[in-house]
């Protein structure tokens, strides 16, 4: 056993074994989703009846069909969740075939996620990392049993090689298939535990770099289903109209010229807006346009304006006589802070941001009676059940969810409005199912932005520049009031994804964390890296302050501060190698940062330029050290750092939401501007895992670096210039050099 | 699974799910988040009356190397006609406003936004979406590229980034890494796998030009 498995004993209950008939129901497969001849809306159901678990389909051809649990939204989860299995069932990995779970928390829910179906927090990894590979295990040691039993020797006299169980002293062997097709299931099915597993020394695919995604393919030769691909037999289109403030209702429909645009069929008026149904796209959009909807004025969101609020915010943060909630403590960080012979302060702030996946929100529900179908690009089947099930006035097992591709997440697609909409369109169109389309303004516009927060730190000095005490205080939204208003109140007020990242593991002998939540009425939610995408923006920050302060070099000053964690020092250290730390650059300067997030380690490097006359910041290249404990797919790691900095640069430059009296400012990409290529930076990747560590996260971990490392570095370039304002706008960075 | 580690995960439960609302007795609440209100709508809902006046089109144009005659409304545009009424999805929608590049495709072999195109502007026109890229043998160069390099995640993107590619190799952008970063930046990737991209069409704009 290596020190690179650490599980607790599962306790697999008999029942998640068992070969329930028809538990596996008719699976959803990858890719050729809708297309078979007679234009059902599923695919075949898993070919063969070799299902030592709920998880794995052994065909007599050898086939193996493993079953993908999480949400594939870029990340190459539904490679690497299946391959974990393989790699302990010692599947051969060529002759597998992987198809997407149907809603079934029972069966597929993430034991790290509450047991539910739901794709974030970088949690699919982690929270299914262990059981997975105790599932490929049991299953090896069903085969070797079924095997035995056909071969008539001691099971203990078996091994097992691709695919094949081998008995070496007669030279006889059956491949899986041999097996699948002509042994029988053992009773009672054997159990496994962690001693089952296999070293780590000996795996075949974790770690692998030349494994490719199994979804990619498709996505270059346009078969990739997203859920705006579902077509279903005579399905209708919706639209839904939404009023412009949140919280508002329509309160007079003229809907007379809507009505009359030909191929239109329903109009249907909803709590929170207006929803149209017709037999094309060009009719409800039309018949949308034409809708004439007197609003109510009530909504208390009326009243927020961002710019406002957020100054509000700073000033809530600066006012220390405020008491937040405690989200950490450690010895008494006020008081070290106040005896502290020099004492760093500063207030960040960042604005809201948009999700902006690049496929707009959107689903399609069929109600017939009391059961919905829906497919969707959903990073949360288990939701989405509970909240169609509300609409219909059913219950959650009567609702299937057929989990498309997400054509982008990040946080959005765990929301369930664009379903609610589908659902509730699909209802007054029985038996019919129903698309609903957001454009991409609806998707501006009603989005579930990242919280507007501001924080104020402080930071204590002693005489020599060492920290002494770390005050840090956020003030924004909160997301957990709206999602998990009872957690919330459990809590004692605390929303701890709002304040994630704050803590860290520097060593600071004195430390705190308040929450001090706002509340204005206009729902947000969760975004890439949610709360960490701005605490370590702070942070790292003032690290550079201190260092300043001191008279130290940033990246000493955090190999100090980490001077007990090897993990940590490891990846700070390869970065700065990687990125020739110390170089003299011409007009340019490199900045630093770190994030110990999700359980990985992740250092950044980033080289900027800046036009003085223009303000316009310019980031040439970025340098990735990560560390993720069990480097499962390094390539779809670099891949996963890549898509954290390209949108951190992205966020932390140009991304911005404006709201001004309740009404989002921006509806296009004309106006809410992401990063093109000829803006992006030049990224290198390293992965440097850590054998025997446990898994970590991935999925949001190359984002909160980037911001601080570009900071850092435009501080270095002009002599000690902070940035402390998500994004960092021309104008805002040449008041900044004016100041 | 370290202590530490599943401290984590039981307090931070992010989840916006029916067991985890419903079951702290919040049903009401978690309806509200979503602004729906059980109580009742604005009025009560209506099929609409069939509308006296269909005006449609006829339209024929050949995608790839088909001819399709297909009946439109008129206001139909290129991208619609070939996802809803051809029934080839590859070509993606993203802002529909020539914004994002997700939908391009060729037209007579230059690359346009389909969204900013009605059908009834392409009668007669060769169009080429990703569907018809490559042939049954094999892909093309570029979305050879596209796999070989990782040049992308979500793959939302992708269709239209590779038909962007393909069309900037042939209008000889392609010479250096900043001219194909200029002449691509049409078309977002908000997976920002940008650096694939780039040198994806590097290599294939190799292949393609012998």
């Amino acid at each position: 056993m290596t020190k690179t498995v650490q599980l607790h004993s599962y306790a697999l209950s008999r029942r998640s074994f068992l070969i329930t008939a028809g538990s596996l129901g008719v699976a959803v497969a990858f890719g050729g989703l809708l297309r078979d001849a007679s234009g059902a809306a599923v695919a075949p159901a898993v070919k063969g009846n070799y299902r030592p678990n709920a998880w794995v389909t052994i065909a007599g051809d050898g086939m193996v069909t493993i079953m993908s649990p999480a949400s594939e939204m870029g990340q190459g989860i539904m490679t690497t969740l299946p391959l974990l299995i393989a790699e302990d069932m010692d599947a051969d990995w060529d002759s597998v075939r992987i198809v997407q779970a149907p809603s079934d928390a029972e069966s597929y829910g993430n034991p790290g996620f509450y047991g539910i179906q739901l794709t974030g927090g970088s949690e699919s990894t982690r929270g299914y990392y262990d059981l997975l590979r105790l599932i490929g295990a049991q299953t090896r040691k069903v085969i070797l049993a079924s095997g035995a039993d056909m071969l008539n020797v001691p099971v203990s006299e078996l091994a097992t090689e691709t695919s094949r169980v081998v008995h070496a002293q007669s030279g006889r062997s059956l491949s899986f298939g041999e097996i699948a097709a002509n042994g029988a299931l053992p009773d009672p099915l054997p159990q496994a535990t962690e001693a089952d597993l296999k070293p780590s020394d000996q795996w075949r695919y974790i770690g692998r770099r030349d494994i490719p995604r199994v979804d990619v393919p498709s996505k270059v030769d346009g078969t990739a289903i997203y859920g705006m691909d579902v077509q279903l037999p005579d399905m209708l289109y919706g639209a839904v109209l939404r009023a412009p403030v949140q919280g508002e209702r329509p309160e007079v429909i003229d809907d007379a010229e809507a009505r009359a645009v030909s191929g239109v069929t329903h109009i249907v008026p909803l709590s929170y807006g207006v929803g149209i149904i017709g037999e094309t796209v060009e009719a409800t959009t039309r018949a949308k346009d034409l809708l004439n909807v007197t609003w109510s004025t009530s909504s208390r969101v009326r009243a927020y304006t961002s710019d406002r609020l957020l100054e509000q915010y700073r000033s809530v943060g600066r006012d220390l006589s405020q008491a937040g909630v405690e989200a950490f403590a450690e010895s008494d960080a006020e008081a070290a802070v106040t005896g502290a012979a020099t004492v760093i302060e500063a207030d960040y702030m960042s604005d809201l941001v948009y999700h902006a996946t690049m496929e707009p929100m959107n689903a399609t529900a069929l109600v017939t009676g009391d059961t919905v179908e829906i497919w969707a690009p959903t990073q949360g089947p288990t939701g989405t059940q509970g909240f169609a099930a509300e609409v219909v006035g059913t219950t959650p097992d009567k609702v299937k969810v057929n989990t498309t591709l997400l054509g982008g997440g990040f946080g959005r697609k765990a929301e369930a409005d664009f379903i609610v909409d589908a659902v509730s369109l699909a209802r007054e169109a029985e038996g019919r199912p129903v698309k609903v389309i957001w454009s991409r303004e609806d998707d501006v516009r009603h989005d579930k932005f990242r919280p507007l927060e501001a924080q104020h730190i402080q930071v204590g000095l002693d005489d020599d520049g060492n920290i002494v005490g770390w005050r840090h205080r956020i003030v924004a939204d909160s997301i957990f009031a709206r999602t998990m208003p009872d957690l919330f109140e459990s809590q004692g007020g605390h929303d701890d994804v709002v304040t994630e990242g704050a803590h860290f593991n520097y060593a600071v002998p004195a430390h705190r964390i308040d929450y001090i939540r706002q509340n204005n009425g206009l729902d947000i939610g969760f975004w890439f890296a949610v709360g960490v995408g701005y605490t370590r923006f702070g942070i790292e920050c003032v690290l550079d302050e201190v260092a300043a302060a001191k008279g130290a070099d940033p990246v000493q000053l955090r190999l100090e501060l980490l001077r007990d964690q090897p993990r940590a020092r490891k990846v700070v250290e390869t970065v700065a190698k990687m990125a020739e730390w110390d170089r003299e650059r011409d007009g340019r300067a490199v900045g630093v940062a770190y994030s110990d997030a999700f359980g990985t380690h992740c250092a950044q490097v980033a080289e900027v330029s800046l036009n003085l006359q223009t303000g316009m910041i310019r980031v040439h290249k970025v340098w990735c050290a990560v560390d993720p404990g069990v480097a499962i797919q390094p390539l779809h790691i670099e891949g996963m750092m890549i898509v954290g900095i390209t949108n951190g640069t992205s966020h932390a430059l140009f991304e911005q939401i404006n709201i001004i009296d309740g009404e989002v400012q921006e509806g296009n990409f004309d106006t809410y501007r992401v990063i093109r290529m000829s803006e992006a930076p030049d990224i290198e990747v390293a992965v440097v895992p850590t054998l025997g560590s446990p898994v970590g996260g991935m999925g949001q971990v190359g984002l909160p670096p980037v911001g601080p490392a570009i900071a850092n570095a435009v501080a270095r370039l002009t002599g000690g210039v902070r940035l402390r304002h998500y994004p960092f706008l021309p104008e805002r960075v040449l008041e900044a050099l004016n100041a | 699974m370290s202590d530490d580690r599943k401290r984590t995960i039981e307090k931070r439960p992010w989840s916006i799910t029916r067991r985890a609302v419903l079951a702290s007795g919040s049903a009401v609440g978690a309806l509200a988040a979503f602004g729906l209100k059980t109580p009742a709508m604005a009025q009560e809902t209506t099929p609409a009356a069939p509308a006296a006046f269909l005006p449609r089109v006829l339209v024929s144009f050949a995608v790839n190397g088909v001819t399709q005659d297909i009946d439109l409304d008129p206001r139909t545009s290129l991208l619609d006609a070939l996802r809803e009424t051809i029934g080839l999805t590859g070509t993606k929608k993203g802002c529909d406003h020539g914004q994002c590049g997700a939908c391009t495709v060729h037209v007579d072999g230059r690359r346009v936004a389909s969204c900013l195109t009605l059908a009834a502007q392409v009668a007669d026109r060769e169009i080429t979406t990703i569907e018809g890229l490559g042939d049954d043998e094999a892909l093309h160069p570029m979305q050879q590229a596209f796999i070989d390099h990782d040049a992308l995640q979500c793959g939302y993107c992708t269709p239209g980034q590779i038909m962007a590619a393909v069309a900037c190799v042939h209008e000889g952008h392609a010479g250096s890494e900043a001219e194909i970063r200029e002449y691509m930046s049409g078309n977002i990737c908000r997976c920002g796998a940008y650096p694939g991209i780039v040198a994806a069409i590097r290599n294939a704009a190799q292949v393609m030009e012998g």
